[in-house]
């Protein structure tokens, strides 16, 4: 009696959870599957197209499985005619288990290069209009964001006009880090004394969280921004109002902004990019910290104080 | 001296505090459970200064096991942490220390010892050696092993644990992380790695020099073929994970600029390097995994292995593609659209020969007469789980997707399927199968299929939820996170079916006790009916000298060829002769021991001690140069060896 439950038990806890698994997913936003702009559209496409030639792999190999292991199970009425234990091998099989997998990579390999190239250059439904250049610099634990040609910097929040391409040059102060505005369309590292070039647009107008998603220690996880996307007019109009109101971007104020900890936002009507250039100056923010006193490196200190 | 100490020892975190204390209670009873039952000279002869192959392996496995256990609380508390949004269980400090070793110890202190522990206990003996090719060195190598690990080990109550993940970026690793903690990383992987590098070497020579007579390299056992791979990738990748720490030492320690931020220092190069050894190490832990299931899977189907050329191919395949696809773990580092584009398809290429091998798993299971072992059910749970991991894998190479899925938990989904599905199934899979081997018992089925379905179960449960977490933009590493993000629900099932694991793992553990208590002893060396030549011992545990006649091969699956043709010997037609066995050697372990000084004194910049043990460790070595050539090892004589077969068949 109790023998034969216990299989069922086992099968059906297994389905209760994949189950209570499947609802929640249903229920979760899955934003990386709901993108709010080209760039993660072309990402979202790809990821689909893959996961369709994933999700047949593993039914084939799920039933196969399933199949054989039930098949040729020893058991009490098992077909001794079944059992071959010299069997060792098959080079028909084995030459179609080599190719099959070889077009599913080379069936992959194709878009996911077409969309290597596309992500390089500014989105298409947009290609007439000339990309904003915004700098983002990462910081312990801090995104700044220039906007060389409008004269303007801000502090863990960035203001774009919806539809229309974004150059984001991305950079880093200090750790690496990476910026990620999941919603919109995949990451590319900030590298201190190196400069990586990202094209982002949205869609429609909304805020959508941005973040640092490598780790550069203790403050990363609050290292998040807001990526707000307005429509023309009102960007315009923010623009500007922050050049003729924000106050103006010192180098007192800057060199703050070098030390490791999370800070507000902030908004200012210039820009670093007159005392610093982090894309080719990775000793910055190091000298500052040096002449602040903050420790950077060395075993005197212990953490967590 | 005690103000050094009083500094360092951490007593301001309760839960740190806890462990010092239960630390120093495990001690004192270990102290005086060895004093109390007079076990000192047992421990030092027996096992300490031993070279026997087999109690290596089993010293190794019992470290591993060890540090499961506490890669395993480490990740019990992450969970524990995330459970909930805005969780103020852990300091973001206290969470970055605990990912970081989680990390590093799961991999290099619990992987690789638990691999390299099966490697030496079965290897040799699938051979139908005696022993390794350098016993001594493989005394050295574990024990540089486990002091590596002890020194990693005491960080997270002597100083504070490394903080910088387990690839241990550069420049965070060195400008932005103050304290001891990554020297100890530093250090502790850098003595460690010295036995895995000599291990490799030693298997190397072992397996091209030692195999019986008639055992071609074609007729050698998959688990010995997988081993022979693998220490051919230690070879050519540690060197640069020995090199890059000593670098990064130089630059924590003296002041130099290989990764910094300063000075001109280059940063990328520590990634590019890390993941030049990081990936191999990768298929260093996933390559014996694979032979562990096919042996177990070969066995229990009670049929030889399907495509047995096309799995060796595949094998080189992998081994030769693990070194070509590391840019992939940081595809938005900037690089060109070729570049990643080159590097994607390195990397789903290696989906061929993995695929390949699945397949063949499955043909071995066609037309076989399954028997559901729990060694087998690990083996046949590991093929359905391990290819998520593997199709993910595939996912991720795509440079274009990745850069959604970089860093997120997706990946950490990813990664966990292919390491605890793949590596982690195949240590108890291993362990199972080959413990009559060790202990002369097997461990309980009933016992150890409970352990099975709470640990896979609990696995899904646990792993599953996270590839979700990924497309819900959860980014790893982080230690909390709020209510508006949506990601509870998912966390909150995450969190009980590791609860579900760690279950599992005590129940494997209570195994251990409860079949060396009740277990039936194993009367002869063939426990399940086995193929290979370890199986072939007259003695469920192996003597010393392993095997009292060499064996002779003329087939793959050697001993189940004996088997069929019925050729077992009578017993007073072997004729004995003596047989030739190294000696017991202590300073590999004293050595060891200078290592972990020499370490200690670098992490925090204690120069005497540094050089004191950099000395001590230089006089072990021109001690043993120059009186290596008295140490000429020694004799089994006939009458011993035929009085242990003899008592043996007695007991039989």
């Amino acid at each position: 009696m109790f023998k034969n439950r216990k299989p069922w038990l086992i099968v059906t806890i297994s389905f209760i959870s994949l189950f209570v698994i499947t609802a929640l997913a249903l229920r979760s936003d899955l934003i990386i599957l709901d993108p709010k702009g080209p760039i993660g559209a072309i990402q979202k496409d790809l990821i689909m197209y893959s996961i369709y030639f994933m999700l047949a792999i593993l039914i084939i190999v799920y039933i196969l499985f399933a199949y054989i292991v039930s098949k040729y199970r020893d058991r009490n009425n098992f077909n001794a005619k079944d059992y071959q234990p010299d069997m060792h091998g098959s080079t028909k099989l084995e030459i179609v288990w080599t190719i099959i997998p070889l077009v599913i990579v080379i069936a992959l390999s194709i878009p996911n290069a077409k969309a290597l190239y596309a992500l390089k250059e500014p989105p298409q439904s947009t290609m007439n209009k000339e990309p904003i250049i915004i700098h983002a610099t990462a910081a312990d634990w801090k995104w700044i964001f220039s906007y060389p040609e409008e004269n303007i910097e801000t502090v863990n929040y960035v203001n774009v006009p919806e539809n229309h391409p974004i150059l984001f040059k991305v950079t880093a102060a200090d750790s690496m880090a990476s910026f990620w505005v999941p919603q919109i369309g995949g990451q590319i590292y900030g590298m201190p004394g190196m400069v990586n070039d990202l094209y982002l647009q949205a869609d429609e107008p909304g805020e959508y969280n941005g973040r640092n998603s490598n780790f550069t220690g203790a403050g990363m996880t609050h290292q998040q921004f807001r990526f707000v996307a307005l429509e023309e007019v009102e960007y315009n109009n923010w623009v500007k109002e922050t050049q003729d109101h924000a106050p103006k971007l010192d180098e007192g104020t800057y060199e703050k902004l070098m030390l490791p900890e999370t800070v507000d936002e902030k908004t200012f009507s210039s820009t670093h990019l007159a005392f610093v250039d982090h894309g080719t100056d990775s000793a910055y923010a190091m000298k500052i910290r040096e002449k602040y006193g903050v420790e950077i490196k060395g075993i005197k200190v212990r953490r967590g104080e | 001296m005690f103000d050094f100490i009083k500094e360092n020892l951490i007593l301001d975190e309760p839960l740190i505090v806890g462990a010092n204390v239960s630390i120093l209670l495990t001690l004192i009873g270990l102290i005086f459970a060895l004093t109390y039952y007079k076990k000192w000279k047992w421990l030092w002869t027996e096992w300490i200064t031993t070279v026997d192959h087999k109690k290596i392996g089993i010293m190794y496995i019992i470290a591993a096991l060890l540090m499961l256990f506490r890669g395993g609380v480490d990740a019990l508390l992450m969970r524990a942490q995330l459970t909930v949004p805005n969780n103020e269980f852990l300091s973001s400090q206290h969470y970055n220390e605990i990912f970081t070793t989680h990390g590093t110890i799961m991999i290099l202190f619990m992987a690789m010892p638990f691999l390299l522990g099966l490697m030496n206990v079965v290897v040799p003996l699938q051979l139908g050696a005696r022993d390794v090719a350098y016993p001594y060195l493989n005394n050295l190598s574990f024990w540089s092993f486990f002091f590596g690990a002890i020194l990693f080990n005491i960080s997270f109550v002597f100083g504070g644990s490394p903080d910088a993940g387990w690839t241990n970026y550069a420049p965070l690793a060195i400008e932005g992380s103050p304290g001891p903690g990554i020297n100890y990383y530093l250090l502790g992987l850098q003595i460690s790695g010295i036995g895995t590098l000599l291990t490799g070497i030693n298997f190397i020579v072992t397996i091209i020099k030692m195999r019986a007579p008639g055992m071609t390299l074609l007729r050698m056992p998959m688990f010995s073929w997988t081993t022979l791979i693998t220490s051919f990738i230690i070879v050519f990748a540690f060197p640069i994970l020995t090199v890059s720490l000593a670098l990064m030492t130089f630059d924590r320690l003296f002041g130099t600029h290989f990764f910094t931020l300063t000075g001109g220092g280059n940063v990328m190069l520590w990634s590019n390097f890390f993941w030049l050894w990081g990936h191999p190490e990768v298929y260093i832990v996933i390559l014996p995994a694979f032979g562990i299931f096919s042996e177990v899977i070969a066995t229990f189907a009670r049929k030889t292995l399907f495509g047995f050329k096309s799995m060796i191919l595949s094998l080189v395949v992998i081994s030769f593609l693990s070194f070509l696809v590391w840019v992939h773990h940081f595809f938005t580092m900037g690089g060109s659209a070729a570049v990643n584009n080159v590097f994607s398809i390195t990397t789903m290429a290696i989906a061929i020969p993995t695929g390949i091998k699945i397949f063949n798993w499955l043909g071995t299971l066609y037309k076989g007469r399954i028997q559901f072992t729990t060694a087998m059910m690990w083996a046949l749970a590991f093929i359905p789980t391990f290819i998520i991991g593997g199709v993910t894998g595939v996912m991720l190479g795509m440079a274009a997707a990745d850069f959604q899925y970089h860093n997120n938990y997706f990946l950490v989904a990813h990664f966990h399927y292919t390491l605890i599905a793949g590596v982690v199934f195949a240590c108890f899979a291993g362990f199972i199968y080959w413990y009559p081997k060790m202990f002369g018992h097997k461990m309980n089925e009933r016992l150890g299929k409970l352990a099975l379905w709470f640990f896979t179960i609990g696995f899904n449960v646990c792993f599953l939820p996270q590839f979700l977490l990924g497309f819900a933009g959860m980014p790893r590493r982080v230690y909390t996170y709020v209510p508006e993000d949506g990601w509870t629900a998912l966390n909150v099932v995450s969190t009980i079916g590791a609860i579900g694991m760690g279950i599992g793992f005590l129940i494997l553990v209570y195994n251990v006790n409860y079949s060396w208590r009740h277990a039936k002893r194993e009367t002869t060396g063939d426990a399940w009916n086995g193929r290979t030549l370890e199986w072939a011992t007259t003695t469920a545990v192996p003597p010393h000298y392993n095997f009292a006649v060499i064996p002779e091969v003329s087939e793959i699956d050697a001993f189940w060829h004996i088997k069929q043709q019925k050729k077992e010997m009578k017993e007073e037609s072997i004729s004995y002769e003596p047989i030739h066995m190294p000696s017991n050697a202590s300073t590999p372990f004293l050595m060891s021991v200078l290592f972990f000084v020499a370490g200690f004194g670098l992490v925090f910049a204690l120069w005497w001690m540094a050089v004191l043990g950099g000395i001590g460790i230089l006089a072990c070595m021109v001690v043993r140069s120059t009186s290596s050539y008295r140490d000429k090892g020694y004799y089994v004589s006939v009458d011993e060896i035929r009085e242990l077969e003899q008592s043996n068949q007695g007991e039989a």
